[in-house]
């Protein structure tokens, strides 16, 4: 059985450790918050600027000036920092955050991620995701095994404009673990969701793999 | 010290308006957006404007209010995916638009109002980004130039200020306007409270007045909120 999206985002927390400067992005990576280890120190860094986001505000409790990156509103916790956008991106183009967790339209072997754009329709924007790659120091990215078409996202070269070159350390699916080291190693799938066969994820990949479970 | 003070958005931007111009606004998504000032701009009625802003406002409010006017003609951005008709506009060609990466974005207005025309970064390298761009490697690496950035005027919305335009923001609704105050000919701020001279605890003063032209006191905020999540209070006795 394929992993959930709440599945997916324990096995991204499983790449934290204590004292992390932490950068989550949008949508499952966003659930990661939810599975920081009891006892483990994280903080998590929004890029439009903050250092220690705290849960959302209780019900009329909503801040219009505290937001996250996703413009969803949040709260602040005692150690909590605010800095401008231009503060915040020297941190993640400095490599002072330790890890990354982003969403991806595709991924290829060698590290290249691809997840802004698709050429003939409307392109919404990069965002902080370019800086992102380019500056953390170790990126993973969650992500549903194939298209709703049932294309692979992970592929032997990103057909999709790029966000950034070598760049993607592991990749959560929802069928398997991959490590990609940015592509200074074959790609090896270090863990496999339950009941799935190694032969549905090689039918449902492009790229091929090593085996290191 | 002379007072920066102006009654209304209006007054402050009185004689500062012209077709063409390049405007920075501040703000992320609706968050530390000057309100007051972008109401000024449309009524105004001043057109052809290339705006810098990290978005572009949604359908109604922020900066969406001069698309529904066709007052800008071009946005430098780096999300503009919460907008209607922004995507309406940019389809039938009755916009442009140039995306910047969020942190590079950031970086040009700071280079911009600090003097720098130019600075080298690894973000983008390799993506469109990065097309038509000088490359250099340093130390091993790949890096693109990117320019500092500039324009004529910058509307940036703080929450207290005084008449020398002293400037400090709260939470995250700083974002881009500190760097924006810095980065055009003129600047005019909006604050949520005008204080005296001397209660702004000096230490701790984010925009010193040298940057800023006008500061004006909105009357009212709308402060939209443009993602409302929460948890229900009853988990309240838990924590």
């Amino acid at each position: 059985m394929a992993w959930t999206r709440d599945e997916m985002a324990a096995r991204a927390a499983s790449e934290l450790r204590d004292g992390y400067y932490v950068n989550l992005g949008i949508g499952i990576p966003t659930l990661v918050a939810n599975h920081i280890p009891k006892g483990m120190s994280v903080t998590l860094q929004s890029e439009n600027g903050m250092l220690g986001m705290g849960p959302f505000p209780f019900e009329g409790e909503e801040d219009a000036d505290l937001i996250n990156a996703g413009k969803q509103t949040i709260t602040e916790l005692p150690s909590s920092s605010y800095f401008s956008s231009a503060d915040s991106f020297a941190m993640i183009r400095g490599g002072h955050i330790d890890l990354s967790i982003l969403g991806a339209m595709q991924v290829a072997a060698n590290g290249d991620l691809a997840n802004w754009m698709v050429p003939g329709k409307m392109v919404k924007g990069m965002g902080g995701a370019m800086d992102l790659v380019a500056g953390v120091k170790r990126v993973v990215v969650v992500m549903e095994h194939s298209e709703k078409s049932g294309a692979p996202k992970l592929v032997k070269a990103c057909s999709l404009p790029l966000t950034g070159q070598k760049v993607v350390d592991l990749v959560v699916t929802d069928l398997a673990v991959f490590e990609i080291n940015r592509g200074r190693t074959p790609v090896r799938l270090t863990a496999l969701a339950p009941d799935v066969t190694l032969d549905e994820v090689r039918a449902r990949t492009e790229t091929d793999f090593d085996l290191a479970l | 010290m002379a007072d920066k003070t102006r009654k209304d958005a209006t007054q402050a931007l009185a004689g500062r308006l012209f077709d063409g111009m390049t405007i920075m606004a501040g703000g992320f998504g609706l968050c530390g957006i000057p309100e007051h000032l972008i109401a000024a701009i449309r009524d105004s009625g001043v057109k052809d404007l290339t705006v810098i802003s990290n978005n572009c406002g949604v359908d109604g409010f922020g900066l969406g209010v001069l698309l529904e006017t066709g007052q800008i003609r071009k946005m430098i951005s780096s999300y503009v995916g919460e907008n209607k008709l922004f995507a309406e506009l940019y389809l039938s060609g009755k916009l442009e638009l140039e995306f910047n990466p969020q942190g590079t974005l950031a970086e040009r207005i700071r280079a911009g109002g600090a003097g720098i025309p130019a600075f080298f970064t690894k973000t983008g390298v390799g993506t469109l980004v990065a097309e038509g761009k000088e490359i250099r490697n340093f130390d091993g690496e790949d890096y693109v130039m990117e320019r500092g950035l500039t324009a004529d005027l910058s509307i940036v919305k703080a929450w207290k200020g005084d008449a020398e335009g002293n400037l400090i923001y709260r939470k995250t609704a700083r974002n881009f306007n500190p760097m924006m105050a810095t980065a055009s000919k003129i600047c005019v701020a909006e604050v949520e409270h005008l204080v005296m001279i001397g209660d702004l605890d000096k230490d701790n003063i984010h925009t010193p007045g040298i940057y800023v032209d006008s500061v004006l006191e909105g009357a009212t905020f709308e402060k939209r909120i443009e993602q409302r999540t929460t948890r229900p209070v009853a988990e309240k006795a838990a924590v």
